[in-house]
């Protein structure tokens, strides 16, 4: 029965966030419109963007190698294999053991990777820009990452995400100094992660400043469907992440009731709701980055996982 | 039969195929006699080491009435033992498939062939060793015939320099390891390693010995800042050699480090493990740092193989670490680590540079600024780099991700530590492997984009041939071993225990028998990570993907000239070059050392002249140390030189002196 209960909580996670991610786009993109005093398109055009991608014929450059056309397919397996370990709204998952927190970040690396190969596949200088502005902000952002893994693991003696929630969310744990640094750093990861402002601009096309639009700027239909589809489920999962890790009292323990697991539920969304709103009102207050400004930027992160790190190691308490 | 004495005879039969191999080499058909003799018996001799650690139960032993008379030469496999053995044939028999076809393009084979069997024989013939003298023998024997082989282009003047840089630095390497030698042999001069291992020594004895085989095994292995005859040396040597040289010869050298580090020397003082860790952790960061900014495919190989020897150490660091603080199941982990990245990268490593080997057949250039688009032209060989590249970038679900995952699982059990230095430094060692892995991402996005993806950059690119049969089974072998490896990482690390218990008192539980074959290295953290699931999960959502877009989306697909934001330009030189795919990275990380240096010229206006770039790179330990040494000596050279030029009498006197001065030491000393 439990093994039923736990597959079916694993299935529906994975559906879940298939389903949700281009809404938490739709959303973030009305909230912003909204506070720039725009109306804004409505929040399930990234549906119908994704349906009319799909429908649409793909254009493929002429020397386009194998990677380009696997490349989408890579990418959002990888992404969405990622997004179906962390867990949204219910403890438990039937697979979570499979792949700790630092097998999580190095599978959204792998997708990062095949990405980045596909950008300079066609051998177009935006392509290249991108590729290579993408793996600049990696080599810090990933680093930072992992060390904010370690002040998690260090806190909770596992790598293991659902161990992490459990003891995050027993009240033995207290505020941290360590965890609130841990905080930043994650939410400056996530931003940079996901190409958001300030350090890139998922909205530009046809600049210079751009990075991840830069990489992806030769695929048409289904190819950039698959990839707008796992860039939302990329956005979805950081956000699910911080959710699961500061916020975990919200997630159902495994077994539990129907009424409860739908609480969880409501509750995931609303926490969804609240991180894009934040995140629409940050993107909005601030401006974007020189390219050469970031590496300040994500820097920061790096150091505070450190930082937190090292305050593990001196003390458990701490 | 004993298996010491069957690879006792396999070494044997090395050295007579070398034999062989001088008197035929210059006939066209030896090159595939030669390397097909070396094929089977590093095949039968990696078998037997493999069958040897599986079903390891004690150590087996084998004297035999050679080399110094009182002592004979003493041969030994135990589990470590029995562990590189298989390291180092599995190389040479990959190597040797290899060369098969690859050796046919070599214009002076009696350079080469003759050399390629007797190396082999060396780096058995050390790992095998059970006295100190065979021992320094086998790894002197080693050192030469590997200088031989990065001579064999000896026309070209970068080859001859960097002959002879590795020939000091082999030398300054043996001198340390005599000299650790003879302290541990102390004033009996007992050589033979089992009465080693039964003597003790005083604290600052254990210290300096250590100090002499960090700069002995650590100036083979490539760690810094001992590594700059490495990047010379291993691209000058033929391919399927470089293979050997970075991805076999630097683990006999992490091979002897263990050994007498772990086994002979004793009791440690606690700072060693800390001192492995800084030195494995600069390693790791600045060879990659170094590899990232290179233009030739096996330098940057090379710089490479210096940052997975710097992990390779962080592993053994935090193994001596845990060790002296009684902590023997993380010490466990920790080795286990450090010895599973050492299978790895010699797979990975190899595979990586017979790739660099098959694109320099194919169009004889190795600086990727002038190659691109391989991928339409090399199918196989690209998409066989392409697994090393994700292997040794640490993705999932291949090998290189678990030896990084251990370590770093061995790091977060190190609080527990009461050093207060070590708590200090382990998590900065622990930044700097996640900042290395990260970067090694980006290095080999480089290494594959530029050369195997985008448009050709030059005549020689562009009309590439894929290469022959056994060079492209060769890198399909080691690259179904990275997949397999990756995918069941449990039975490695299960034959690793017999190792780990011999050295560090304890083993990783047994993986094998977990259920689905996930890993979970320590009872403490219940962390695991399962590849083969990863693997399948990843298989079946891409072709779910696959299969539901093209079962409900439209499957049209039209070729067109590619859009480029409107301004596709044909010429080839505006994409990407390696360089410019590095400069952002170079800009963040080496801006302001002068590793790097830019100039601009640009002209002034109205000037017609074009504008020009130039981009310098070195190796900031050059000037920083080995100009300086190289400048004391050459001084000290050319004062000494008078010393040539004196009459009978004042070399009487000298002498003289020198024997009362010395009698007046021992005086005093005793």
């Amino acid at each position: 029965m439990e093994l039923i209960s736990s597959l079916l909580v694993q299935v529906m996670q994975m559906t879940l966030v298939l389903l949700a991610a281009p809404l938490l786009t739709g959303f973030v993109r009305k909230v912003k419109a909204r506070l720039q005093r725009r109306r804004g398109p409505s929040v399930i055009q990234p549906y119908r963007d994704l349906l009319r991608l799909l429908k649409k014929e793909a254009v493929v450059a002429e020397n386009a190698s194998w990677i380009f056309r696997a490349a989408p397919y890579l990418v959002f397996a990888a992404t969405w294999v990622a997004a179906a370990l962390v867990p949204t709204f219910a403890k438990g998952l039937l697979f979570s053991w499979s792949a700790d927190l630092i097998a999580i970040i190095a599978l959204l690396g792998s997708a990062r990777f095949f990405l980045a190969l596909a950008g300079m596949d066609i051998g177009t200088a935006f392509g290249g820009i991108g590729s290579s502005r993408e793996m600049m902000i990696a080599s810090l952002a990933e680093p930072a990452m992992l060390l904010i893994v370690f002040t998690m693991a260090l806190v909770a003696h596992s790598t293991q995400l659902s161990d992490v929630a459990d003891l995050l969310s027993s009240p033995n744990v207290g505020l941290r100094v360590s965890l609130g640094l841990a905080a930043i750093a994650l939410i400056i990861v996530a931003i940079a992660e996901n190409g958001r402002i300030p350090v890139d601009n998922p909205a530009t096309h046809l600049e210079l400043t751009m990075v991840h639009e830069a990489m992806v700027l030769e695929y048409s239909g289904r190819h950039l469907a698959m990839i707008e589809l796992a860039a939302s489920v990329k956005l979805l999962l950081y956000i699910s992440l911080i959710g699961c890790i500061f916020v975990p009292w919200t997630l159902t323990e495994p077994g539990a009731s129907v009424a409860s697991y739908l609480a969880g539920f409501g509750l995931y969304l609303a926490k969804l709701a609240v991180f894009g709103f934040l995140l629409a009102v940050f993107e909005t207050m601030i401006a974007k980055m020189r390219v050469f400004r970031l590496p300040d930027f994500v820097g920061t992160a790096l150091m505070l996982g450190l930082l937190g790190t090292l305050l593990l190691f001196v003390s458990r308490s701490l | 039969m004993n298996v010491v004495a069957f690879l006792l005879l396999c070494i044997a039969a090395f050295l007579g195929v070398a034999v062989l191999a001088v008197v035929t080499s210059h006939r066209r058909a030896s090159t595939r006699i030669v390397y097909g003799a070396t094929l089977l018996l590093s095949g039968m001799a990696a078998v037997a080491a493999f069958s040897a650690l599986t079903g390891y139960a004690a150590a087996a032993k084998l004297v035999l009435p050679l080399g110094l008379p009182w002592i004979g030469a003493h041969f030994r496999i135990d589990a470590l033992a029995a562990f590189f053995l298989t390291v180092v044939n599995l190389g040479g028999a990959a190597a040797s498939l290899y060369a098969i076809g690859y050796g046919a393009h070599e214009e002076e084979p009696h350079r080469v062939l003759p050399f390629f069997p007797a190396f082999l024989a060396g780096m058995n013939l050390v790992v095998l060793a059970d006295d100190a003298y065979s021992f320094l023998l086998a790894w002197e024997f080693m050192s030469l015939t590997s200088w031989a082989l990065v001579m064999a282009h000896h026309h070209a003047p970068e080859n001859r320099r960097a002959g002879y840089v590795y020939l000091v630095m082999a030398s300054l390497g043996s001198l340390a390891l005599l000299l650790a030698f003879g302290l541990l042999a102390g004033p009996d001069g007992g050589y033979a390693f089992e009465t080693i291992r039964g003597s003790t020594r005083p604290p600052l004895t254990a210290a300096i010995i250590l100090i002499l085989v960090l700069v002995g095994a650590g100036s083979k292995a490539g760690l810094v800042p001992l590594h700059a005859w490495l990047p010379l040396a291993h691209p000058a040597a033929p391919s399927h050699v470089s293979a050997l040289m970075s991805g076999v010869m630097t683990k006999v050298a992490v091979y002897a480090f263990i050994r007498i580090v772990f086994d002979l020397a004793g009791v440690l003082p606690w700072w060693s493990g800390m001192l492995l860790l800084a030195f494995g952790g600069v390693s790791a960061v600045l060879g990659v740092l170094q590899a990232l900014v290179q233009d030739d495919t096996k330098r940057l190989l090379a710089y490479s193989t210096i940052e997975n020897i710097g992990i390779i150490f962080i592993g053994l660091g935090l193994a001596l670490a845990f060790r002296t603080n009684g902590m023997n199941a993380a010490a466990a982990l920790a080795m286990t680590a450090a010895l599973l990245h050492v299978f790895n990268h010699s797979l990975f490593k190899s595979l990586l540079f017979f790739g660099a080997g098959a694109v320099l057949t194919a169009t004889g250039e190795r600086s990727m600024d002038r190659l691109g688009g391989l991928i339409h032209r090399m199918p196989v060989t690209s998409f066989l780099f392409l697994i090393g590249c994700m292997a040794i970038s640490a993705l999932p679900p291949l090998n290189g991700f678990v030896s990084e995952w251990l370590t770093f699982q061995a790091i977060l059990l190190s609080p527990d530590m009461v050093q207060w230095a070590l708590k200090i430094i382990v998590p900065a060692i622990g930044g700097l492997l996640a900042l290395a892995a990260a970067l090694a991402g980006a290095t080999f996005v480089k290494a594959f984009g530029i050369t195997f993806l985008g448009r050709p950059r030059s005549d020689q690119a562009a009309t590439a041939m894929e290469v022959d049969r056994f060079s492209l089974s060769a890198m399909a072998l080691l690259g179904a071993l990275c997949l397999a490896a990756g995918l069941l990482p449990g039975f490695i690390i299960d034959a690793l225990a017999p190792v780990t218990q011999q050295f560090v008192g304890g083993a990783i539980p047994s993986q094998a028998t977990l259920p689905w074959l996930s890993i979970e290295p320590s009872a403490v953290s219940g962390s695991s990570y399962n590849g083969l699931l990863v693997f399948l999960f990843i298989t079946m959502s891409a072709l779910m993907a696959v299969w539901a877009i093209h079962r409900f989306a439209s499957r049209a697909l039209r070729r067109a000239p590619p859009w480029d934001c409107g301004f596709p330009d044909p010429s080839p030189i505006t994409q990407y070059s390696g360089s410019s795919f590095a400069q952002p990275i170079r800009r963040v990380f080496l801006a302001g050392t002068f590793a790097t240096g830019e100039t601009v010229s640009m002209p002034a206006p109205g000037d017609m002249r074009p504008a020009r770039f130039t981009l310098t790179l070195s190796d900031p330990v050059w000037e920083r140390l080995y100009e300086p040494v190289a400048g004391v000596v050459s001084f000290a050279a050319l004062h000494l030189n008078k010393l040539q030029f004196l009459t009978i009498r004042s070399y009487l006197s000298l002498v003289f002196l020198a024997l009362v001065s010395l009698l007046l030491v021992l005086a005093i000393w005793s």
